[in-house]
């Protein structure tokens, strides 16, 4: 018997999802996905290229809407078909044009939301997050007019947007509350490398700075902007990127447990058993995501145990972080900041604009920031998950695998006084 | 002072020029033909195919002799007390403070300490004037380390200090004894020619006896590894079998020699069974047997022996030992017979011809009242010293009790050479003037000295030299005296007319001092007079121009036999009153200190194939340094594991003198309960590499040479904080660390250190400060502070100008390709992220250790040729990338890799 599968979300946790599902299961389900944005499915990731005008939309669009057809998939996408409703009784979801679709098993993917700083003035036009194509569109628009651009936000999607926005000619200013941009993501010095590198390309910083209100041009406006230090600056776009919140609810309204977000098990499933989630707007053991690399892990759990092989557990691994700047490389995963016991290998080139640290406890990786040259960050990051030793190449580890693999540092044996010779 | 003779500048050349000249370095004496520019360049070096040493041969160090001659190294203007200061002063200074002295404390209170590098003219001037107008015989000289064994045996066996065979000889040979001798590494040439005469006559056997298996045995057909010190009894008990097997001489026993029934009488009696003989010595009987019969069989025997048996408590009688079967079997002064004692220096035989050793007079004489009489009226004067002086242990040890309260050495390093050379340091510091002549600007003596003076070095240096073979050659000048450098007769001419002894030392030029040393040599010599073996009764009246163009000869040279005299004693006529040689019974000793629980381990000593002596000159070639960078501890696994030591650390060896410390090298050729360091390391190329700190003082008793082959020692790891190596185009200063080799590459400088105290940061800062212009530099950084690690590179543009590399163990990367970065002087784009892991970027070939030092071809290299089957013998080798074809000494290595 076939069944059916409704998904809502037409995002990149619950289409890898359905990926999956396809491939592991064909023909198991029929399969109706919801999508509040009129689009096939893309890779958000990827919008800080189109902001920058390095990629199109084209280009980032990972399921164009003939693939729906081809796989049987039923599409409903667009802001009226936004769901609504979930009747968990009658297993069926309603959108906001009065499309139903009833499901035996439900797949809620409906991602996140950016955070709104709660300032006066917040509501004025030219106050905007960063999130979607829609916002993209804006924010070129804005560039090609306007001229004064605030980010709030040192983190990933703050310095892409800015960088965005400084390649569309704008001038622009970060504001961050912290001393140093990506602290979630870098350490001081690799920090400090990246605003040297951003700043040389044009974006204005203002670190430890928080807003403390927007002010209008008397037509509703956004016009400037004051810190809570006194200063203020002109502001035509302001940009919020100050993290997102799970997008729960339409769950809750539906009765489904939330926290944070809607709390799943390590398979993936909310409190009712025919209810799956991943992504953005999850809860699990306490953690909820923002980061590309969980989506896809808990999707392949998710997808395993729709298709009835049931063996698979989600489980949360360090993730590593990229920025999506071009030509700056920069990588991080785990406790790059320290451990209490634990020893820092490092490498400096600031002439180069390389940096490299590794955090290690009892000859294993427990953190990794990389700045300038990130090709062994996977190297890394699958040394560190996979707990290995590396006392045999501690002294080379840190030029990364091609250096390691072949040579154990006990073999560097000075043969300068060889007998043969 | 309008009286400074002239010197002739050395004047331009106009066009290019060939000189015939010889090595600055061993014995062998090689001849050399240089192709020099009109601006003094060396344009070709080469042997000199017509020189009866070496025909066209040269060896790694002869071969790099031209790499040598940087400016940079020398000492080029008088100091006194620390202040520049001009000849006339300087050498006014000298005879004034020594004539202070003299009428002070008398004339044995000052000393000359010379040197085999030193040229017979030098020689001559400084022994006439020390022991013929000062009236001391307190002139020694570094030869007493090196040859003064053989010249006691010598004298006791054939009156004189003769060597009766030539390297022809070993063309005729049909069996080669090699005694104490590595010369594959310290004689390459002559091991050449040995290797050569075998190929050419396949029934030439070589017998190598040596403690340790060295690169000589790859020649051999029995490599005798005997117990150290235990040569004496295996000649004595060859001795006894020649006489049990009817192989003596008994015509010659009986009409050239005295005193074989005694001798014979007292081997017996020390000696038993062929067993008991092997046991006696540590070696198997079959080879025992071999060797003997081998002996007693071939009617032409050659037993060539240097500092294997010289450097001993023993050793003259280790010599007199190897001389009695030869004259028991009357193998002596035939084609193809006779004991050569290989020399070390380039000169030690020239200084003997003069009488620079102070228990000889000059000319081949000594104190006796007939031959005191005879050099009195040559020399004209009044004041001959009367009795034999200070030999070089009594010497420094009459400095350190205030005895001796001037010294003037020249050309040498005694604070570094001799045994217990921490004491003699400490004697050096506490003397009340220290003159030191040296064409180099730093030394562990020089740097103690009063007074410095520089002298003229190998390429400016003008007269003769004489090898192994009593061969005299021509040592020329080619290059113009590098700043106010002067040649040492020179200097000492000039301080002798200081002191008042003009009239007696107007020479002009070295051929002058020449024509009176051969005059010397012929004075009186005849059996009315005083008969003696030194002779050049056909040179004494030499033009200048016949001087210029002197040919090699073998003395004596007499007007009897104008051509030399090739070989001694085939028919007798020894120098002694009767004419006859004498046995010399051998009461075999054991070396002086036994080892024993506090320091359980011998310490042997000896030269390295591609330095010479301390490095002076070889440590400025870059290619002559990748042999053996460092000093090293050569010690068996099992010694090593009991002692916990691991290849490639660190190790200290201590004595009861003193200290040094050392890289370890396993080996297995070795033997368990040995030890072997290089002599080479300096206090100036190393902190604590000198060897002599650690070596015994003992001295044999009628040669008062040193016993530097047998110190018994303990080892340890050397426990440091951090260890590596700086490598840097610029030079750099690291004397306060514990551990330190400086090393000259080509085109940068490495230093090879390790600490136990100093924190990286501190030592990151001790680097950094030392850089010219630190703003124009980059750096990176690469350091784990658990591990000690840390490693720096620093660039100027795109060129990297530094890298330093230590962590706390010795698993460091190899440093052949780093330097071979910083040789390079372009830029390193292409690897800079990752060269601080001491590798090559993936893919990047590494050509390997150094393995041929002339053509400077690489193990990888090679085992690659092998590999590929393109090389499958020496020749295809040398043909594939001229590896081996040139001096041969990596000939042994190149075997090693083909397998």
């Amino acid at each position: 018997m076939i069944r059916k599968l409704v998904v809502i979300g037409n995002g990149m946790a619950g289409m890898k999802a359905v990926e999956e599902l396809i491939s592991a299961a064909p023909g198991k389900f029929e399969i109706t996905v919801f999508g509040a944005e009129p689009y096939g499915n893309y890779n958000r990731i990827l919008l800080s290229p189109v902001l920058c005008g390095e990629k199109s939309i084209e280009d980032i669009l990972i399921n164009p809407l003939s693939w729906y057809e081809e796989n049987a998939i039923r599409l409903y996408a667009g802001e009226q078909k936004t769901v609504v409703r979930i009747d968990r009784y009658k297993k069926i979801v309603y959108a906001l044009d009065g499309t139903e679709a009833a499901y035996d098993k439900l797949l809620i993917a409906t991602g996140s939301k950016p955070s709104i700083l709660p300032l006066p003035g917040n509501d004025l036009e030219g106050v905007m997050a960063f999130r979607d194509i829609y916002d993209v569109n804006k924010m070129l628009a804005y560039s090609q007019e306007k001229q004064h651009a605030i980010v709030v936000g040192g983190g990933l999607l703050g310095l892409e947007a800015a960088n965005g926005l400084v390649q569309r000619g704008m001038k622009v200013t970060v504001v961050h509350h912290r001393d140093f941009l990506l602290n979630r993501q870098l350490d001081v010095t690799a920090s400090a490398l990246l605003q040297a590198e951003l700043a040389d390309r044009g974006i204005q910083f203002k670190l430890s700075s928080q807003v403390h209100r927007l002010q209008d041009n008397g037509e509703s406006h956004i016009a400037s902007v004051t810190f809570k230090d006194g200063s203020m600056l002109p502001c035509d776009l302001f940009v919020m990127a100050v993290g997102v919140q799970p997008n729960i609810e339409l769950a809750q309204n539906a009765g489904i447990y939330c926290e944070q977000g809607i709390i799943v098990s390590d398979t993936l499933q909310t409190y009712d058993p025919s209810i799956y989630a991943v992504g953005e707007c999850i809860q699990h053991r306490g953690l909820t995501f923002g980061l590309v690399a969980p989506l896809f892990e808990q999707a392949k759990v998710c997808a395993n145990h729709l298709s009835g092989h049931g063996v698979a557990n989600y489980k949360t691994l360090p993730t590593s972080t990229k920025l999506k700047v071009s030509g700056i490389q920069l990588f991080s995963v785990g406790a790059f900041n320290g451990l209490e016991g634990a020893e820092t290998i490092s490498f400096q080139d600031p002439f180069a604009k390389v940096y490299k640290k590794l955090v290690i406890k009892h000859n294993r990786i427990q953190g990794v920031v990389l700045y300038g040259d990130t090709r062994d960050g996977p190297w890394f990051q699958t040394l560190m998950e996979r707990k290995e030793d590396i006392s045999a190449y501690r002294t080379s580890l840190i030029f990364g695998e091609a250096y390691c693999l072949h040579q154990a540092d006990s073999d560097l044996i000075y043969a300068n006084n060889d007998a043969a010779a | 002072m309008n009286s400074l003779i002239n010197i002739p500048k050395n004047a331009p050349l106009t066009q290019a020029k060939q000189i015939k000249t010889t090595c600055a370095y061993c014995g062998v004496g090689c001849g050399i033909n240089i192709q020099v520019a009109p601006n003094a360049d060396i344009i070709s070096l080469k042997g000199d195919p017509e020189h009866p040493a070496n025909y066209g041969r040269l060896c790694s160090k002869g071969s790099a002799l031209g790499e040598t001659l940087e400016a940079s190294s020398r000492l080029l203007y008088p100091e006194v007390f620390g202040q520049r200061t001009d000849w006339p002063a300087a050498i006014s200074q000298i005879a004034e403070s020594l004539q202070s002295i003299i009428s002070q404390h008398g004339p044995d209170a000052v000393a000359f300490y010379g040197s085999g590098q030193l040229l017979t003219e030098d020689y001559y001037v400084a022994n006439k004037l020390m022991k013929g107008f000062i009236g001391s015989a307190n002139l020694d000289t570094n030869s007493r380390l090196c040859m003064a064994s053989s010249v006691a045996g010598h004298k006791r066996a054939f009156g004189m200090d003769t060597v009766p065979a030539c390297y022809d000889d070993l063309d005729h040979a049909q069996l080669i004894i090699l005694i104490g001798a590595n010369s594959a590494w310290c004689h390459p040439v002559l091991f050449q020619r040995i290797n050569q005469a075998k190929q050419n006559n396949p029934a030439l056997k070589v017998v190598v006896i040596d403690p340790r298996k060295t690169n000589t045995c790859d020649i051999a057909d029995l490599h005798i590894p005997i117990r150290s010190g235990s040569d004496g009894h295996l000649f004595n008990g060859l001795l006894c079998y020649l006489a049990e097997h009817g192989k003596l001489d008994t015509a010659y026993i009986e009409n050239y020699t005295e005193g074989f029934e005694t001798t014979l009488e007292q081997a017996r009696s020390e000696t038993g069974s062929l067993d008991a003989i092997a046991r006696y010595c540590g070696i198997d009987t079959a080879a025992l047997e071999s060797f003997y019969q081998w002996y007693a069989e071939a009617e032409q025997v050659m037993s060539l022996y240097s500092q294997g048996i010289n450097q001993s408590s023993s050793g003259t009688d280790k010599v007199n030992a190897i001389l009695n079967c030869h004259l028991a079997t009357g193998r002596i002064g035939k084609p193809g017979a006779g004991p050569l004692s290989l020399t070390g220096q380039p000169n030690a035989m020239g200084g003997r011809e003069v009488g620079g050793l102070a228990n000889q007079l000059a000319a081949h004489m000594h104190f006796a009242p007939d031959e005191r009489d005879l050099v009195a009226r040559f020399w004209g004067s009044d004041k001959i010293a009367s009795k034999p002086g200070l030999t070089a242990v009594e010497l420094f040890d009459a400095v350190a009790d205030g005895k001796v309260k001037a010294v003037w050495v020249m050309a040498t390093n005694p604070a570094f050479s001799l045994p217990n050379a921490d004491k003699v340091k400490q004697a050096l510091q506490n003397c009340e003037l220290l003159i030191v002549s040296d064409c180099v600007a730093q030394g562990d003596t020089l740097d103690l000295a009063h007074i410095k003076l520089p002298a003229a070095g190998w390429s400016e240096k003008d007269g003769t030299v004489t090898n192994s073979e009593r061969r005299i050659s021509r040592q020329r000048a080619f290059k113009p005296l590098s700043g106010e450098a002067r040649p040492d007769w020179w200097i000492l001419t000039e301080v002798a007319k200081a002191m008042g002894f003009a009239e007696h030392f107007q020479y002009q030029s070295p051929a002058d001092i020449f024509r009176e040393h051969a005059r010397l040599s012929a004075y009186e010599n005849n059996s009315q007079g005083k008969l003696r073996d030194f002779n050049l009764s056909a040179l004494a009246d030499i033009t200048d121009e016949q001087y210029a163009e002197m040919e090699p000869v073998q003395w004596p040279v007499t007007r009897e036999k104008p051509e030399g005299t090739v070989r001694l004693f085939g028919q007798g006529d020894f120098y002694t009153d009767n004419r006859k040689a004498r046995f010399i019974p051998i009461n075999a000793q054991k070396p002086k200190a036994s080892p024993n629980e506090a320091y359980p381990l011998i310490l042997n000593t000896g030269r390295v194939r591609d330095q010479w002596h301390s490095m002076t000159r070889t440590g400025l070639s870059a290619r002559l340094n990748l042999h053996k960078p460092e000093p090293y501890l050569e010690i068996h696994p099992d010694d090593a594991q009991r002692y916990h030591l691991r290849q490639s650390e660190l190790a200290a060896i201590h004595s009861e003198w003193g200290t040094m410390l050392a890289r370890v090298n396993l080996s297995q050729d070795i033997q368990p309960g040995m030890v072997f360091v290089p002599m080479h390391w300096t206090g100036v190329l190393s902190a604590k590499g000198r060897m002599g700190a650690v070596v015994n003082p003992f001295v044999d008793p009628y040669s008062l040479q040193p016993e530097s082959k047998h110190t018994p020692v303990r080892v340890s790891p050397l426990e440091s904080k951090w260890q590596g190596f700086v490598l840097s185009q610029q030079a750099m200063d690291f004397r306060e660390l514990l551990y330190r080799v400086d090393i000259k590459g080509d085109g940068y400088f490495r230093y090879e250190i390790a600490d136990q105290t100093l924190s990286l940061e501190a030592l990151e800062e001790h680097i950094k400060k030392q850089l010219k212009e630190p703003a124009t530099l980059s750096w990176q950084r690469h350091d784990d502070p658990a591990s000690e690690l840390l490693r720096l590179a620093c660039f100027k543009d795109e060129q990297l100008i530094l890298v330093c590399m230590v962590q706390k163990d010795h698993h460091l990367p190899e440093r052949d390709w780093l330097a071979g970065l910083l040789s390079r002087q372009d830029s390193v784009k292409e690897c800079r992220t990752t060269l601080l892991s001491g590798k090559p970027p993936v893919g990047t070939a590494d050509t390997g250790k150094q393995v041929c030092a002339c053509f400077n071809v690489g193990e990888k290299t090679l085992k690659s040729l092998i590999a590929s089957k393109q090389a499958t013998s020496i020749e295809a080798i040398g043909k594939a990338c001229k590896a081996g074809t040139n001096c041969g000494a990596c000939v042994p290595e190149l075997k090693v890799l083909l397998g």
